[in-house]
C-alpha cells in the first residue's frame, strides 16, 4: 500500500516534510486538520462529487486508440482527462481545494501556474465559488501561453508576472509563497501539484485519486484486468500520482515521463525547495537549476516527494524524453486518433512510442492529462519552421 | 536546562545588561565590496553582523534581497567562497550566516556546521527550517558549537512561541509582520506585539526583523524588543552603489537611534 496511505508525519519514506517559513507553519497545520476533517465528512465529499460530475463532466472516458495501437504494435488506452471542464486534470484538485478554502473561511485563492492550466482551473473554481483569485505566472510562460493569461483574466482572476530567476514555474511558486506569507489570514494557497509542504502532496493526491479509481474500473470492464503499463507525464507529478493511485497495489508497471530538460529523478539529487525534500535538479552548491522544456507545464526542476519515494522503492520507474520526440508524438496522436494532446501528456506518448518494441503486444494506459488547444499557436510556429 | 550562551548570545546579553539595544545589520555575501562593508558596519556600532549566503530561490525575501542574491550568484559566488572570506575577516563582532536549508543540506549538515565553526561563524539562521524539521541540523550545529537562531512569527500560538524560545540559540528572531523581507513606510503594529509576546516568554534576547527599515522604526520596536535586525535597508544601499563608507554611515544612524 505504498502509495495509498496517509504519509506518516508528512513523509513518504525519506521524502516530503514541511520546510516552510515559520509564518506558514500554523497555516499548514490548520490546512492539514481541515482537509482531514473534510475528507472524512460525507457532506463535503458529496458536494465535491456533485461538482466533479455536473460541473467538470466526470467520469472522464477511457478511449481505446485503434489506429495508434496498430501503428505502434501495442494496445494504447487513453484516460481522457483532456475532456474535463477547463481542459485538463487540474480541475479535480482545484474544486476540492476551493471548497476547502470556503469551509475554512478564506476569501482569496493564490495560485502559481506554468502552462496556465492550473491557473485557469483555479480562476474557474474561484469564479464558481465567488472567491478572489491571484495567479502568479513566470514572464516567459506568460509570453508562450498568452491565451491562458487572457482566459484567467476573463474568469476574473488577476495574473501577476513572476519576473525573478528563470521567470518560469519555479519562480511563480516562489512568488505565490511570498504572497501567502503576507496574506495567510485571508488566503488559501491553491497549490497545483503533489508538491510543496505537507499536507499538499497528500491532499492533492487524494483529490486526483478519482482519475485512478475511474481508470481501474474502466480497464477492468474493457480488458477484464489491469493494463500492463500505466504511463503519465511528470512535472510536479499530480496527474501521474492520480492515475498511479488506482494501480499501485496491483501488478501494472508504473512509468513517469519527465522532460529531458527538467528530469528531477533522471538528473537530480535529493534537495529541499518549495517546502519539501525530493529529487531536485541543482548544482554542486545547492543552487536550483533552471528547467528547460518545450512544455511550460513540465518546466520544473523538482518533483513531488511521493514520486521520489516510488522511485526509491522501485515501485515506479521514471524515463525522460526530448522535445523533438514530444513534437512527433503530438503530431502522431493528432493524425491517428483525431485528438490533439497537450504537450505535457505528449511526453508520456513519446515514451510509449520510443519504447514500442519493449511494450509490443501490451496494454498501455496513458493519462491524457490535458488537451492541446493551448499549445496550438506554439506548435504552429515550431512546425512552420520546417 | 540552561545552555551556556555562545558568543552571539553572550554579546547580545552584554549589550542588554548595559541597558542598550542590540543592532544586527544584514548584508548579502558576495555582493559588491561586502567584506569591507561588514567591517564598516561593525565599526559603526553593530553588535553582530548577519551575512546572507545567496540562494537561487529565497522565498522569505522580498525584491531587494532577491536582487542581491541574483547579482551575487551571477558573479559566481559560492557558499564556500563566502565562508572562506568570512574566515579571513576579523570583524571584532560575532557573525551569523543566513541562508536557506538546501545550501546546508547539499553541503552536508555536519560538514556545513563544522565549516562554520572553523571559519569563526558563531550562528546560523535558516528561515525555511521550522522547529519540526530542525532536528538533524541543530544536532550537527550543537555538536560543532554553532548557535541556531530560530524565527518566531505572528501566526504562532504562545505555546508554539514557547517551544521556539526554548530551542533557539543566540537570540530569538521575531518576524515583525506577515510578509517577506523589505522596507515598509511604517513599522507594522505586529512588530511591537511580537516583541512583547516573546519578551513575556523568554529571557533569551528578543530581536525583531523583517519590516524594520529606518532608524525611527528600529527605535520604535526597541522600546520593547532587545534589538533589531536590519536587512533590506542596508542591502538597498549597496545595490544603489553605496560602498563601505555608506554602509557605515547608515549603520551609524541606526546605532544613534538606539542609544
Amino acid at each position: 500500500m505504498v502509495i495509498l496511505a496517509e504519509p506518516v508525519g508528512g513523509r513518504f519514506g525519506d521524502f516530503g516534510g514541511r520546510f516552510v517559513p515559520e509564518t506558514l507553519v500554523p497555516a499548514c497545520e490548520d490546512l492539514e486538520a481541515a482537509f482531514r476533517s473534510a475528507w472524512s465528512d460525507s457532506d463535503f465529499r458529496d458536494e465535491l462529487n456533485r461538482l466533479l460530475a455536473d460541473y467538470a463532466g466526470r467520469p472522464s472516458p477511457l478511449t481505446e486508440c485503434r489506429r495508434l495501437s496498430e501503428e505502434l504494435g501495442l494496445r494504447v488506452l487513453l484516460k481522457r482527462e483532456d475532456l474535463n471542464h477547463t481542459g485538463s486534470h487540474k480541475i479535480n484538485n482545484v474544486l476540492g481545494q476551493a471548497l476547502l478554502a470556503v469551509r475554512m473561511g478564506k476569501t482569496r485563492l493564490v495560485a502559481e501556474t506554468g502552462a496556465g492550466q492550473h491557473g485557469v482551473a483555479t480562476a474557474t473554481a474561484a469564479a464558481l465559488l465567488g472567491l478572489e483569485c491571484v495567479v502568479y505566472m513566470g514572464e516567459v510562460d506568460m509570453a508562450r501561453q498568452s491565451l491562458n493569461v487572457f482566459r484567467m483574466q476573463l474568469l476574473g482572476a488577476e495574473v501577476r508576472p513572476a519576473a525573478s530567476g528563470s521567470r518560469t514555474l519555479k519562480d511563480a511558486i516562489n512568488e505565490a509563497m511570498r504572497d501567502w506569507v503576507a496574506t495567510v489570514e485571508s488566503s488559501h494557497y491553491c497549490l497545483g501539484s503533489v508538491m510543496g509542504p505537507h499536507p499538499y502532496p497528500w491532499m492533492v493526491r487524494e483529490l486526483h485519486r478519482v482519475i485512478g479509481a475511474e481508470a481501474r474500473e474502466q480497464c477492468r470492464e474493457l480488458l477484464g484486468r489491469d493494463p500492463d503499463v500505466v504511463a503519465a507525464c511528470v512535472g510536479g507529478g499530480s496527474n501521474a500520482i492520480g492515475i498511479f493511485s488506482g494501480f499501485a497495489d496491483g501488478e501494472a508497471a508504473l512509468v513517469g515521463v519527465e522532460p529531458a530538460g527538467g528530469a528531477a529523478i533522471g538528473r537530480g539529487v535529493p534537495g529541499v525547495v518549495h517546502g519539501s525534500k525530493s529529487f531536485l535538479m541543482q548544482d554542486e552548491h545547492g543552487q536550483v537549476l533552471e528547467a528547460e522544456s518545450i512544455s511550460a507545464g513540465l518546466d520544473y526542476p523538482g518533483i513531488g516527494p511521493e514520486h521520489s519515494h516510488l522511485a526509491a522503492i522501485g515501485r515506479a520507474r521514471y524515463e525522460s524524453v526530448a522535445d523533438d520526440e514530444v513534437v512527433a508524438a503530438f503530431e502522431l496522436l493528432s493524425r491517428t486518433e483525431g485528438i490533439i494532446p497537450a504537450l505535457e501528456p505528449a511526453h508520456a506518448l513519446a515514451w510509449v512510442s520510443r519504447a514500442r518494441e519493449e511494450l509490443a503486444g501490451q496494454a498501455v494506459l496513458v493519462n491524457l492529462s490535458g488537451r492541446g488547444d493551448k499549445d496550438v499557436a506554439q506548435m504552429m510556429g515550431r512546425l512552420s519552421e520546417r | 536546562m540552561s545552555v551556556e550562551p555562545g558568543p552571539l548570545e553572550a554579546a547580545l546579553r552584554a549589550r542588554r545588561s548595559q541597558g542598550g539595544k542590540a543592532l544586527v545589520p544584514y548584508l548579502t555575501g558576495g555582493l559588491g565590496d561586502w567584506a569591507a562593508a561588514l567591517a564598516a558596519a561593525a565599526d559603526a556600532g553593530a553588535d553582530a553582523v548577519e551575512v546572507g549566503i545567496p540562494f537561487s530561490d529565497p522565498v522569505m525575501d522580498g525584491p531587494v534581497i532577491q536582487q542581491a542574491n541574483d547579482r551575487a550568484l551571477a558573479e559566481g559566488i559560492t557558499p564556500l567562497g563566502v565562508l572562506d572570506d568570512l574566515g579571513r575577516l576579523d570583524a571584532g563582532v560575532p557573525l551569523a550566516v543566513m541562508t536557506y536549508y538546501n545550501i546546508a543540506f547539499r553541503f552536508g549538515l555536519e560538514r556545513f556546521a563544522s565549516v562554520l565553526a572553523e571559519r569563526g561563524v558563531a550562528a546560523a539562521i535558516l528561515p525555511d527550517l521550522p522547529l519540526e524539521e530542525a532536528g538533524p541540523w541543530t544536532e550537527a550545529a550543537d555538536a560543532a558549537g554553532v548557535e541556531t537562531v530560530l524565527l518566531a512569527a505572528p501566526t504562532a500560538s504562545d505555546e508554539r512561541l514557547g517551544r521556539i524560545c526554548a530551542r533557539t540559540r543566540g537570540f530569538v528572531y521575531g518576524v515583525g509582520l506577515l510578509g517577506v523581507t523589505g522596507v515598509r513606510d511604517e513599522l507594522a503594529s505586529s512588530a511591537v506585539v511580537m516583541a512583547d509576546r516573546l519578551k513575556q516568554l523568554t529571557d533569551v534576547p528578543v530581536l525583531v526583523g523583517v519590516g524594520v527599515g529606518t532608524p525611527e522604526q528600529a527605535e520604535q520596536v526597541c522600546r520593547v524588543a532587545d534589538g533589531a535586525v536590519v536587512g533590506s535597508a542596508v542591502v538597498c544601499r549597496i545595490l544603489e552603489g553605496g560602498g563601505p563608507a555608506a554602509v557605515g554611515e547608515l549603520v551609524g544612524r541606526f546605532r544613534r537611534a538606539l542609544s
